[in-house]
């Protein structure tokens, strides 16, 4: 079934170009110590990635021939699967389009400085927390179990993530401006977690996916807990950006996907 | 104690290979060589991020995304090790990248060519990592104790990298005819540096008599150079490649491989300043630790609230 | 600029220890930089404990360790050299006795 694809490749792409982005930051940390600790969050989320990935390929493998056929508009992708071949892990991701992914537009908001991306993990790292924790009990069982396996990466994360944002916040005169107006930025970005895509409602209804509204008022308690602490203020604009969910992206992603793409494009169908 | 009893006892502790600690009595001279070579190694791990670190966002599948992750991840690790064990001779890490940023300290020259093709991943875990450990190996054993101590470790974490870069090289060279044109471009471009990675020769070499004495060193820069291409050569041919040097011949009488003349005036060019990456490299790390300043204030202002902050309470408690 | 202005901004030392697993003592591995304790405790955790070594972690700001002076090493540790008794092998007992 095709929503069920499409949903597990809303998590994936999440969880990949979110753990591209933190990759940026490895030789370039504001001190040796913190460089360490932002490559293991990069890890972990592409350590998901791939188990996500390798479902969501075992699931298009499934679909009817004829449902194979259109799915992508890349010419590579489109060759493989005329072909007759069974996708891979790598081939969602290194084959796609932009205009077929389907990750939130949060996560390819570029690094900026450290506040700008602490501000960016800081609001999907609450929200991939709570939303995991519902997560466990899709029924889809490949589903529940990479969530219940990611969440003790999701806790350090969101744990890393709101001490900074403290720090930051109750740190220097100087943080403090640079931090609030890190979340002043990205906040408009927060609106499409909770945004229900078409093939998400579909899942939802299946008992598959997680209803965003079951878990927004906790989010946003969560998220003013630790920016009182930290001094700090959400803006008062509620505006929000969407389009990440239902392929309609910024554009940072063709960026992403230039470089993450490079080799597999310009070399097609070899092993690395 | 005079200070030549002092040194006495410090030249029997060496003699016997009973390794020195931070609050040990030591020649100054021996606590100068060894902040050299331990923050040049320490620096040589954090520029050496950099060359590598240009491919992440570029690696060609997740696996390899995440491994290359790890691997400079690791170098990351490494250099905090050694700058750490360099602390303990009375230095403070700010002072060493103050050192690096403003040209005064070296680091390895290897990491100031450019890494233009993926193949570069494998060649460097390959020749570039495997040139390393040959030293670090060495250095386990060497005779100053955190140094040392910092040595094992690394050495440990370092066998996985050399594995990884030689398998992506091993499986590129199983693949097509353009896989194997990269390779084999590739290790034609890093074998010198590799090969110049041991240093100058025994001959040109004036440190290193008093550095083996010290037992900071363990073997000269020939021998472990001779070392490499012995293993090297024979790994390469698994590979079903050859390595860019016509008079690379085996030698029954010496039991060695001969090899063809390195290009020293390169190497000291490099070393100077002039190679493809040194300008890039400095400033890249500059830029980063300039930029981190902001963050390092700001997590030290907020400790020391809470310090403030602490003590209130308790006194209020009391 | 005085030598210890220099570097005041540079983030405090600490000395970390870890217990492998279990049962077994906290041993030091080595040290790193942090801005506070918590901050030494998860940089401990990132940078020492990668490769699972680790199940527990202690951080002790460095200047707060007090040592031994080496220099004393021989009044200090010498004098335990004559005192073999004190170790199980110093008895000579017949091989049949067990269990001792």
């Amino acid at each position: 079934m095709v929503d069920h694809l499409y949903y597990t490749l809303q998590l994936a792409d999440n969880a990949l170009v979110i753990g591209h982005r933190l990759g940026e930051w490895c030789g370039h940390g504001p001190v040796l110590e913190q460089d360490i600790a932002i490559t293991n969050m990069a890890l972990d989320h592409i350590g998901q990635a791939r188990s996500l990935y390798q479902h969501a390929a075992k699931l298009f493998n499934e679909l009817p021939q004829d449902e194979k056929a259109n799915q992508f508009q890349s010419v590579a992708l489109s060759l493989k699967i005329s072909n007759g071949d069974a996708l891979e892990e790598d081939d969602l991701p290194y084959l796609r389009d932009v205009w077929d992914y389907r990750n939130v537009l949060l996560t390819e908001q570029p690094n900026g400085h450290w506040g700008n991306t602490i501000a960016r993990s800081f609001f999907y790292d609450i929200f991939q927390q709570l939303y995991y924790t519902e997560l466990q009990k899709s029924s889809d069982e490949q589903l529940a179990a990479i969530a219940e396996k990611s969440l003790k990466e999701v806790a350090y994360h969101v744990r890393w993530s709101s001490e900074w944002v403290i720090r930051l916040g109750d740190g220097t005169a100087e943080s403090k401006k640079k931090i609030q107006t890190a979340i002043n930025d990205i906040w408009s970005y927060t609106g499409e977690l909770f945004n229900v895509s078409e093939a998400e409602q579909a899942m939802i209804d299946k008992g598959i996916a997680v209803d965003t509204a079951s878990i927004k008022d906790k989010w946003l308690q969560r998220v003013n807990e630790i920016l009182n602490e930290a001094t700090l203020t959400l803006p008062e604009d509620n505006w929000m950006h969407e389009g990440g969910k239902n392929t309609q992206h910024s554009e940072h992603l063709g960026y992403i996907l230039a470089e993450l793409q490079y080799v597999q494009r310009a070399y097609p169908n070899m092993e690395w | 104690m005079t200070v030549r009893d002092f040194q006495q006892a410090f030249d029997e502790k060496i003699d016997k290979e009973i390794a020195i600690e931070p609050r040990d009595w030591m020649p100054d001279n021996y606590r100068k060589t060894l902040i050299r070579q331990i923050s040049q190694h320490a620096h040589s791990e954090i520029i050496g991020m950099l060359p590598e670190g240009n491919w992440i966002t570029r690696a060609p599948s997740l696996r390899r995304k995440a491994v290359l992750l790890a691997k400079v991840q690791d170098e990351a690790g490494h250099g905090l090790y050694l700058y750490s064990a360099a602390e303990t001779l009375g230095i403070s890490r700010d002072e060493m990248i103050e050192q690096l940023h403003s040209g005064k300290a070296k680091y390895s020259s290897i990491f100031n060519y450019p890494t233009t093709s993926w193949a570069d991943m494998g060649a460097i875990g390959w020749l570039v990592d495997g040139a390393a450990i040959m030293n670090q190996v060495a250095l386990c054993r060497t005779s100053y104790g955190p140094y040392a101590r910092a040595m094992v470790r690394i050495c440990k974490e370092e066998s996985f990298h050399q594995r990884q870069g030689y398998e992506i090289l091993l499986n590129m060279s199983k693949g097509t005819e353009i896989q194997r044109k990269m390779v084999q471009e590739s290790i034609n471009r890093w074998w010198w540096p590799s090969l110049m990675m041991f240093g100058p020769t025994d001959d040109d070499s004036p440190n290193t008599e008093q550095s083996m004495r010290w037992r900071i060193k363990r073997f000269t820069n020939d021998e472990l150079r001779q070392r490499f291409i012995d293993v090297t050569v024979e790994q390469c041919k698994i590979l079903g490649m050859t390595l860019p040097d016509p008079e690379l011949k085996w030698n029954e009488e010496r039991g060695h491989y001969d090899y063809g003349p390195i290009n020293w005036d390169e190497f000291w060019n490099v070393v100077k300043g002039n190679g493809p990456c040194n300008k890039e490299r400095i400033a890249t790390r500059v830029k980063a630790h300039e930029e981190g300043a902001w963050v390092r204030d700001a997590a030290l202002a907020y400790s020391e609230k809470q310090k403030k902050r602490n003590n209130k309470t308790d006194h209020q408690a009391a | 600029m005085p030598e210890q202005d220099k570097h005041k901004n540079e983030w405090p030392l600490w000395e970390i220890f870890i217990r492998s697993k279990a049962g077994l003592d906290h041993k030091h591995v080595g040290s790193l930089h942090a801005a506070d304790a918590q901050m030494a405790i998860e940089n401990a955790r990132d940078v020492y404990t990668r490769r699972m070594e680790g199940v527990s972690i202690w951080v002790i700001e460095s200047k707060n360790i007090h040592a031994s002076d080496p220099d004393e090493s021989s009044s200090l540790y010498d004098p335990a050299n004559d005192k073999i008794y004190r170790h199980p092998t110093f008895y000579n007992l017949p091989d049949e006795l067990k269990h001792m």
